[in-house]
């Protein structure tokens, strides 16, 4: 059960959820385009849609965890950390949306619950936790690794902790187990959010040494700098 | 990070087929489901998809009734089956939640040979494995007789708002280059003697990442501003001019999702 919270397919959680769902979804996503857009200008659709190409780069990189089991990135505490939470939501939506109509990877009626989960939820307690994390820990490499690597758990178990809201209010009736159940998949989603953890801290300490200005969470200084918040 | 059921150690491909990003699961043809217009064939995927939703897990022949008619709609695309069937396994995942089911739901207990399963937790899992199944089928109809251009025309028919249909199609315009990449960099390490196994290729696997998110940016920035240097004010004129539908097209492709709806309407009224 290691993907349950990702690509909700048809009918697991019922119509009326569905729906509130998708409307939240409009909703977030509309308010993150006029922000984005504010942000960026014209500027945005080349930017977005080369952003939004490197998230689906990132979760094309599949790579071997054990035998016969292999993983890829969830990509919202990415997003987040490298193009702040507005463009970051915008680009895992169009990523999912993707998936969804031209693979056929979760259902057109659940396009709501996992744009909610995936992308509105993950990229914004990732951003929420990394913006913390940073006014505690040091600038520095590993300041910023252990903020991310936070981030990118916190972001993973907040994802799947929405399709267990969602399975309680429209999913199938489970009695007693739905506490065992929830346990069961927001402890397999703290070992998934660790690997996603790892990859993210990386990728994200290696464009801070690199360019630390395209890194939206340092909001434009450079690593070695001391925090201003300390 | 999805963990999924890929085979261990297999290069690093674009998920879902031989051919590359830009194509998405389009498989080439002139059947009439090729030649409807793509909005016609969203509708009809969006309302075929809540009328399976909404048929009651006891009505066991209608399911059989809906994936009747996908095998016949995927007879007239001319998809062979096999393709179909490998291509279902996206949903494989939720295959494992189906099979829980039986053991979790509480309820009257069912025996079965030496198991002993509950009743409601058994139609749960029928129901999840049915519809989940007859969802991506639909939705492989569309993929297959669509090509991409096609689906971001046909969405913005639908009124779907502009910036993100631009940011799509960049998006898939560039997936290639980025995939391409990430891909080459693989090949890379692995010409280099990397042997990527477990999680000793975590660190580089990251670092690759965080290389290809720097050149993306770049060439983003740069395509900007190419894109401003020949006029762009944030306004693209799109390439494909999505046509409207005539009322015959939206008749036609409206049959199966009609039947369908017909189905789980009637199956709901009398169980």
């Amino acid at each position: 059960m290691e993907a349950l919270a990702l690509h909700i397919p048809t009918d697991v959680i019922d119509g009326p959820t569905s729906l509130v769902f998708a409307l939240i979804a409009v909703l977030a996503v509309g308010w993150c385009t006029v922000a984005a857009r504010r942000g960026l200008d014209d500027r945005l659709v080349p930017l977005a849609g080369l952003a939004t190409a490197f998230v689906f780069a990132a979760q094309m990189l599949n790579f071997p965890v054990a035998a016969g089991v292999s993983g890829h990135l969830l990509g919202g505490a990415l997003a987040a950390a490298l193009l702040g939470p507005w463009l970051g939501v915008l680009c895992v939506t169009v990523v999912i949306a993707i998936q969804a109509l031209l693979f056929a990877d979760g259902a057109v009626t659940a396009l709501g619950l996992n744009v909610v989960n995936m992308a509105v939820i993950a990229t914004f307690t990732a951003y929420g936790v990394l913006a913390l994390a940073l006014k505690v820990l040091p600038r520095t490499r590993v300041g910023v690794g252990a903020a991310v690597f936070a981030a990118a758990i916190v972001s993973v178990v907040a994802a799947s902790a929405g399709f267990v809201l969602q399975f309680w209010l429209g999913g199938e009736e489970v009695g007693q187990s739905l506490g065992a159940m929830t346990a069961a998949i927001l402890g397999t989603h703290v070992l998934i959010g660790i690997g996603e953890g790892v990859i993210t801290a990386g990728a994200v300490t290696a464009v801070a040494v690199a360019r630390p200005d395209l890194v939206h969470a340092l909001r434009g200084t450079a690593l070695a700098r001391p925090a201003a918040a300390r | 990070m999805n963990t999924g059921t890929r085979p261990a150690g297999r290069p690093v491909r674009p998920k879902g087929s031989a051919n590359s990003v830009v194509d998405g699961l389009y498989r080439p043809g002139d059947s009439p489901l090729h030649r409807l217009r793509p909005q016609v064939k969203i509708v009809g995927l969006v309302v075929f998809t809540c009328a399976i939703a909404a048929t009651p897990r006891e009505a066991v022949w209608a399911f059989g009734v809906h994936a009747a008619v996908l095998a016949g709609l995927f007879a007239l695309a001319r998809i062979p089956a096999a393709w179909v069937l490998t291509r279902s396994l996206v949903e494989s995942p939720f295959l494992v939640l189906a099979l829980a089911f039986p053991f979790m739901v509480e309820g009257p207990a069912v025996h079965i040979g030496v198991l002993t399963v509950s009743e409601p937790g058994l139609w749960a899992g029928w129901n999840l494995l049915a519809k989940a199944t007859l969802g991506v089928w639909a939705a492989l109809l569309l993929a297959a007789t669509t090509p991409v251009a096609g689906v971001l025309a046909g969405l913005s028919r639908l009124r779907c708002p502009e910036i993100l249909l631009q940011i799509t199609a960049f998006a898939i315009r560039y997936a290639h280059l980025t995939v391409a990449e990430v891909t080459q960099m693989r090949l890379a390490r692995l010409a280099r003697c990397d042997d990527p196994r477990f999680l000793w290729q975590a660190g580089a696997l990251a670092r690759s990442l965080g290389t290809v998110f720097i050149r993306s940016f770049e060439r983003g920035e740069r395509v900007w501003q190419a894109m401003a240097a020949r006029g762009y004010t944030g306004r693209l004129p799109l390439e494909v001019g999505p046509r409207p539908a005539s009322a015959l097209q939206w008749t036609a492709a409206m049959t199966a999702p009609a039947v369908a709806v017909a189905v789980a309407a009637w199956t709901a009224a009398t169980l």
